[in-house]
């Protein structure tokens, strides 16, 4: 049976549409595979990526599908780019904008605050997961809530949100299909945007025979979308609160903004009377007005449409319904503090730089142990645990993509090579270069295998750097040639990088 | 000390050195004509369907004959009868057997083909997720350029709760296949009207 398109990816032109996060094209895997898991969590012990990277390699389905799904988001990207003068521009502001406002974000709190209970709402204040987890059930017990349907937020995966919940009773509900893939097989999201991209049509499937009692080998992704939707909607319909995260908040008035392709946050805060938002800190903006800049970066940035199907704006609750907002810290407070990394701060969690990644297209979010991955988690990730994420800045061929897409214009590659040095300075790592091959060299270093599993090729940022081909042994500050990375190339970068000393990783930035 | 506090005061201690707010531009040079056509061309990509104006005759017809095919029917509009009124102290949960939903867009953007709905269009909010069709009516000079307008209208201010619709619910988690009808309406279709 023929299971590759069907009405629904045309408009009423018989044009391809380009809304959600659909492929430009079919890309179907060929035969059915099992899934390869993620990194062994070893408690407090260092996440091996490159250990995780080498099982989703010897998945080449998955591998080959992973691989072009994620360039294909990075090339519909592009496509909306090219499609605006202004890109630059709007990169530039949105940077621009969060730097202001992470730099007044004491003040800007209090503002949000302030409007946030003007309008009938309830502000709450977590310094960390834990107590962003008790304030939750705080609320749902002052409700009698027992069930709990929710919106994807990494906010709560990153807070261990639903374990904590459910063994305290509560029934949480998924409402984003992806999120709710991973809920019902009991894993982690893999991407920020796209939470079970790592997942095959035929893994889908067995999840949902299993879990919700569809035909078993039944793969036809129509059916599978109206079994989830059939079964999740009478949760939602007697659900007795829901949850939403916040892409957006905003000081001037108190607003929550969320952006989804479902519409499945303006469901899950407009059905029940008790809607709860859970968001960083960090997520503040001034003004509405700057809010333009934002939107018209996000979904273009992600998926290349100019806009998710849903952007919603909670300012205040319904008549007759509650909203509480739990304004979460969780180490971010911390994060502005570190003067070479307060920056990452400005993320969107649009996952671009997931996207255009090699190393994560072909090592798979689950490999890197938490919630964040790719460029942006090597990032943040040693922020929450040092020792655990010590070897994440190494799953990176620095080639400096990531920092390219950035909406934010974060510095991306920078900041990863500055946590090299950090983990080299403070003894995360006993032999920094040695780990650099073990960890990018594993998922970059065998070229016959990647070019067998990749058909379609962009000869631009899709191929791999020379150094990574053809240099395997060869330690990443020999100044090979990138050719395929725009902007700054990484040997004028090393140069310029390597002549600022060494020492400067010295001078104690970063709090364990 | 509260946790308030403990955030707010870590903050003070350790933010970076104060960086000004940028202005932000409204990006409309060139791009104020022919709003509908922009409109259209968005929105129809975005999976949503515009219906036909009839060169002579009633422009509602092909709604109507949906409405009489149709089972339960809540229409929030005067050009249109439903079959159903709406009680706006319903449970917003109470309206999952509805089949269509008729409201007017406050305003709609041309640049990105959305359609803006607050509490005031919905009645209850629900009504635009839990029905299975939206259909919108849209007066063209209600168009704005682009999103920096839009957030530059009142609505966005008054309303407890105001979104943007751009085509109907949509989903590709499964492989990269886009679905229609996810979680809320299966399909947004738009009718170009004047206000009455
Ligand atoms: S770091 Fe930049 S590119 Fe990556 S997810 Fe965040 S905003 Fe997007």
């Amino acid at each position: 049976m023929s299971m590759t398109d069907n009405d629904s990816s045309f408009d009423q032109n018989g044009k391809r549409l380009e809304n959600a996060e659909a492929t430009s094209r079919p890309i179907h895997a060929k035969q059915r595979e099992a899934q390869p898991k993620g990194a062994i969590d070893r408690g407090n012990k260092p996440i091996d990526h490159a250990e995780a990277a080498k099982r989703f390699l010897a998945a080449p389905e998955h591998l080959k599908f992973h691989d072009e799904r994620l360039w294909d988001l990075r090339q519909k990207r592009d496509k909306q780019m090219h499609g605006l003068p202004e890109w630059e521009e709007l990169r530039s502001l949105a940077s621009a904008i969060k730097e202001h406002t992470l730099t007044h974000l004491d003040t800007y709190l209090e503002q949000f605050e302030a409007a946030a209970i003007a309008n009938g709402a309830t502000v709450h204040w977590a310094k960390d997961g834990d107590e962003h987890n008790r304030i939750v059930l705080g609320i749902l017990r002052d409700h009698n809530a027992k069930t709990l349907i929710k919106s994807k937020s990494m906010l709560t995966e990153e807070c261990g949100m639903r374990h904590f919940l459910t063994d305290q009773g509560i029934t949480i509900t998924e409402t984003d299909l992806g999120e709710r893939i991973q809920q019902l097989d009991n894993e982690a999201p893999s991407h920020v945007v796209v939470p079970s991209v790592h997942k095959l049509r035929s893994d889908i499937s067995d999840v949902f025979a299993r879990t919700l009692g569809t035909e078993p080998g039944n793969d036809d992704p129509h059916y599978l979308a109206e079994s989830q939707r059939m079964t999740t909607r009478p949760l939602i319909l007697e659900a007795d609160a829901g949850m939403t995260g916040g892409n957006f908040i905003i000081a001037e008035t108190g607003t929550v903004v969320t952006c989804t392709n479902e519409g499945n946050a303006d469901l899950s805060a407009n059905t029940p009377k008790l809607h709860i938002v859970s968001v960083g800190i960090e997520k503040l903006l001034p003004r509405v007005e700057h809010l333009g800049v934002f939107i018209r970066l996000l979904s273009r940035s992600a998926l290349g449409s100019p806009i998710t199907q849903y952007t919603s704006h909670f300012r205040a609750p319904r008549r007759g319904a509650e909203m509480h907002i739990v304004l979460v810290d969780n180490g971010r407070s911390a994060r502005l503090a570190l003067p070479e990394f307060w920056t990452s701060l400005k993320c969107i969690r649009c996952g671009a730089c997931m996207n255009t990644c090699p190393v994560y297209r072909r090592s798979g979010g689950l490999s890197y142990g938490f919630t964040y991955s790719g460029p942006i988690g090597l990032v943040i990730d040693p922020t929450f645990n040092k020792h655990k994420f010590s070897n994440l800045p190494f799953a990176s061929t620095l080639n400096g993509s990531c920092t390219n897409v950035c909406p934010t214009k974060i510095n991306l590659h920078e900041q990863i090579y500055a946590w090299r040095k950090v983990m080299a300075d403070t003894h995360e790592v006993p032999f920094a270069k040695k780990t650099v091959m073990q960890a990018a060299g594993v998922v970059l270093g065998n070229p016959k295998l990647y070019r067998a599993a990749i058909a379609t090729a962009d000869k631009a940022l899709f191929s791999l750097p020379r150094f990574a081909l053809y240099s395997r042994m060869n330690a990443w500050g020999k100044g090979r040639e990138n050719p395929a990375t725009p902007g700054q190339n990484f040997h004028v970068w090393w140069a310029k990088n390597r002549a600022a000393k060494a020492a400067t990783a010295k001078n104690g930035a970063v709090k364990s | 000390m509260s946790s308030r506090d403990d955030i707010l005061g870590a903050i003070r201690r350790d933010r970076p050195a104060p960086l000004p707010l940028p202005d932000v531009p409204m990006f409309d040079e060139g791009r104020a004509d022919d709003l509908l056509g922009r409109f259209t061309a968005a929105f129809t990509m975005m999976g949503g369907k515009m219906l036909d104006l009839p060169a002579d005759g009633d422009p509602l017809a092909e709604i109507r004959a949906r409405v009489a095919k149709a089972g339960v029917v809540i229409s929030m509009v005067p050009e249109v009868a439903g079959n159903t009124v709406l009680d706006p102290e319903l449970m917003p949960s109470k309206l999952e057997n509805v089949d269509i939903a008729i409201v007017r867009a406050a305003f709609g953007v041309a640049e990105t083909g959305s359609i803006c709905l607050t509490e005031r269009e919905l009645g209850v909010n629900t009504l635009g997720y839990l029905a299975q069709h939206l259909i919108v009516l849209l007066d063209p000079a209600d168009l704005v350029v682009n999103i920096h307008h839009a957030y530059h209208r009142p609505e966005i201010h008054a309303a407890r709760y105001c979104v943007f619709h751009t085509g109907p619910s949509a989903t590709a988690d499964i492989e990269g296949v886009l679905i229609l009808g996810a979680q809320g309406v299966r399909s947004l279709s738009i009718l170009s009207l004047p206000r009455a």
